[in-house]
């Protein structure tokens, strides 16, 4: 009975078969390119022939001060604009959850639902409808400063360049905060109603039960949260393109990697589309973003697994 | 439950807190959506009163249906992105049954392997990708980004419906080979309609940024025959600056489809994330 049923001997072609299309499409459309592009970094269009020139092109990246200043530029930003994500969004969504999950709280779908309504946008819509709300044509901005009386805060913040980079993180965070709450959300819910029975039993409640016993438990998912920022914000272009353009204006201040691969990858103005160099710039977002993969995995991750359960 | 931790203030607050951030997420929506039925003199005069039988106007409609081909665009998002989750859907189940179901050599490595693009993002992949797409004629067809997506959707189908295809009980799959079924039969017939509900989830998961994406038809396809709705979007905003009837009713042309998508699945969407199924 059991010979034909799962035969050890022949191979079992169904297994390549189940797998093959999968492995195919990612290997030629996301592997392969993805080294491929890797390799570019290390050629160099040399009279119409990709010729080897080994690091050459990193070496203009960083030596050549056409190159260097605005790579250092956007990876500033870039950093910045990461560190408002974490200072702001992952505080808010925890915050939020932690109310969300709070027992018989009524009204929380809708909250969820309406909290999470901007995450599902595109950045086009986002990056526009805050232009517009944050455009003094408009006035709707300054019209609602007014009503709590501070009126005299505002200025056009996307046109300045010493505040543009922050409004425009805060844009992002405003659109994304839904994804930390309802992961936290998530963690908060599966935590076991005995252990907080037992801190109950203990006198733990309220504000106290929540930093004692229930934030250790949701660690893991700040952190895995804390890794999805991370990859997201190295490799974000659509917000700052579509609010900004291509030139990440006011004066760079808003570009990050993404809008600077875009650039030298394609040209602008007086500079023509270079794919060596975009291929390089590639590669160090590739290295920066893997090496944060790696910081979580082996420092972070294994550090938070102690107090799973 | 104890009556201690929920006491009325702090029930109070909580539902301040959150109808306070509740206001501010939806806030920007509905003021577009309520400007774009606006005359222009109501948009500058008064933003943030809902149309007024004085103020009503669909100017901003028609000039965007009749200037941009929304329509069109419409479609070939539609075609992309249904054609992409299908793809990213049948491939990923499959995949995540032989990881899931057979024991071979190389099991775990190939589960690596495809979880890897989870992480990496398919966009620094692009200037080889250009090439590859301009050396088989694919740039400006949908197929380009069709591929694309399916390969960007792939690892995290793969990850997610493996996770549920270990719940389905193995007594029934035995069951179906006992019976002489094949072993697509299997997948096809028994384990397929049961993990129904996680696909429901992937394919939310995998929708939303495909039906979004910006870079991707900026550069495989901006042509006018394969624009798609986002892109489309966003060079008619770049045009028509000025005209603020025309952009209010663009944005909202985009933000209505996703939203009331979004308000039919939301339950599934949500009900896909806190079961844990993205860990």
């Amino acid at each position: 009975m059991a010979a034909d049923i799962r035969p050890k001997r022949p191979f079992r072609w169904h297994i390549g078969i189940f797998l093959a299309p999968a492995v195919l499409v990612y290997t030629a459309i996301m592997i392969l390119p993805l080294a491929g592009t890797l390799q570019l970094s290390l050629f160099r269009n040399i009279e119409q022939h990709q010729v080897f020139v080994g690091l050459e092109n990193f070496r203009t990246l960083f030596g050549d001060p056409n190159w260097s200043v605005g790579f250092w530029n956007a990876l500033r930003n870039n950093v910045w604009f990461f560190i408002i994500h974490m200072i702001v969004q992952n505080p808010i969504g925890v915050m939020l959850a932690a109310l969300l999950s709070s027992p018989k709280l009524r009204f929380a779908a809708f909250y969820r639902t309406a909290i999470f309504v901007p995450t599902i946008l595109s950045f086009v819509i986002v990056g526009f409808a805050w232009k517009l709300i944050l455009s003094p044509l408009w006035g709707v901005a300054p019209h609602l400063m007014d009503l709590v009386g501070l009126k005299s805060l505002f200025t056009p913040w996307l046109g300045k360049e010493q505040y543009a980079l922050t409004a425009l993180s805060l844009i992002s965070v405003w659109q994304f905060v839904g994804i930390p709450m309802m992961l936290i959300y998530a963690a908060l819910l599966s935590i076991p109603e005995e252990v907080i029975e037992a801190a109950e039993c203990d006198g733990i409640t309220g504000l106290s039960q929540f930093w004692k016993i229930k934030l250790p438990l949701i660690l893991p998912s700040i952190g895995i949260i804390s890794i999805l920022t991370f990859v997201g914000n190295f490799n974000a272009f659509d917000l700052i393109y579509t609010a900004q353009g291509a030139l990440a204006g006011p004066n760079y201040s808003t570009d990050i990697l993404g809008t600077f691969l875009y650039r030298a990858f394609f040209g602008f103005q007086l500079q023509t589309g270079d794919p060596n160099m975009g291929a390089a710039i590639a590669t160090m977002m590739f290295l920066i973003i893997l090496g944060g993969v790696c910081v979580y995995l082996f420092l972070v991750q294994t550090r938070l697994r102690r107090y799973q359960f | 439950m104890s009556t201690a931790t929920h006491s009325l203030p702090r029930t109070i607050g909580a539902h301040a807190i959150l109808l306070t951030y509740t206001v501010i997420a939806l806030f920007p929506v509905i003021l577009v959506i309520m400007n774009s039925f606006k005359s222009r003199a109501g948009i500058f005069g008064a933003p943030l009163t809902p149309p007024t039988p004085k103020t009503f106007d669909l100017i901003g409609y028609t000039t965007v249906i009749g200037q941009g081909d929304f329509i069109h665009y419409f479609q070939n998002s539609l075609v992309v992105t249904v054609a992409s989750l299908f793809f990213v859907l049948l491939f990923g189940a499959m995949a995540a049954f032989a990881l899931s179901e057979y024991r071979f050599r190389g099991n775990s490595l190939m589960g690596l392997y495809l979880a890897l693009g989870i992480m990496i993002p398919i966009r620094l992949g692009t200037v080889a990708i250009l090439q590859l797409m301009v050396a088989s004629g694919l740039v400006n067809t949908l197929t380009a980004l069709i591929l694309v997506y399916t390969a960007q959707g792939l690892p995290l189908a793969v990850f997610i419906l493996s996770e549920f295809m270990k719940q389905v009980s193995d007594d029934l799959k035995n069951a179906g080979r006992i019976d002489g079924l094949s072993e697509y039969t299997i997948f096809f017939r028994l384990v397929l309609p049961l993990v129904r509900p996680s696909m429901a989830t992937v394919a939310v998961f995998t929708m939303i940024p495909i039906w979004n994406d910006l870079w991707f038809p900026l550069i495989l396809a901006p042509s006018e025959e394969t624009k798609t709705v986002t892109l489309g979007a966003q060079l008619f905003l770049g045009q028509f600056v000025t005209n603020w009837n025309a952009i209010l009713a663009a944005l909202s042309l985009a933000i209505m489809p996703v939203l009331i998508l979004y308000v039919i699945f939301s339950r599934q969407l949500i009900r896909g994330i806190t079961s844990g199924a993205v860990k």
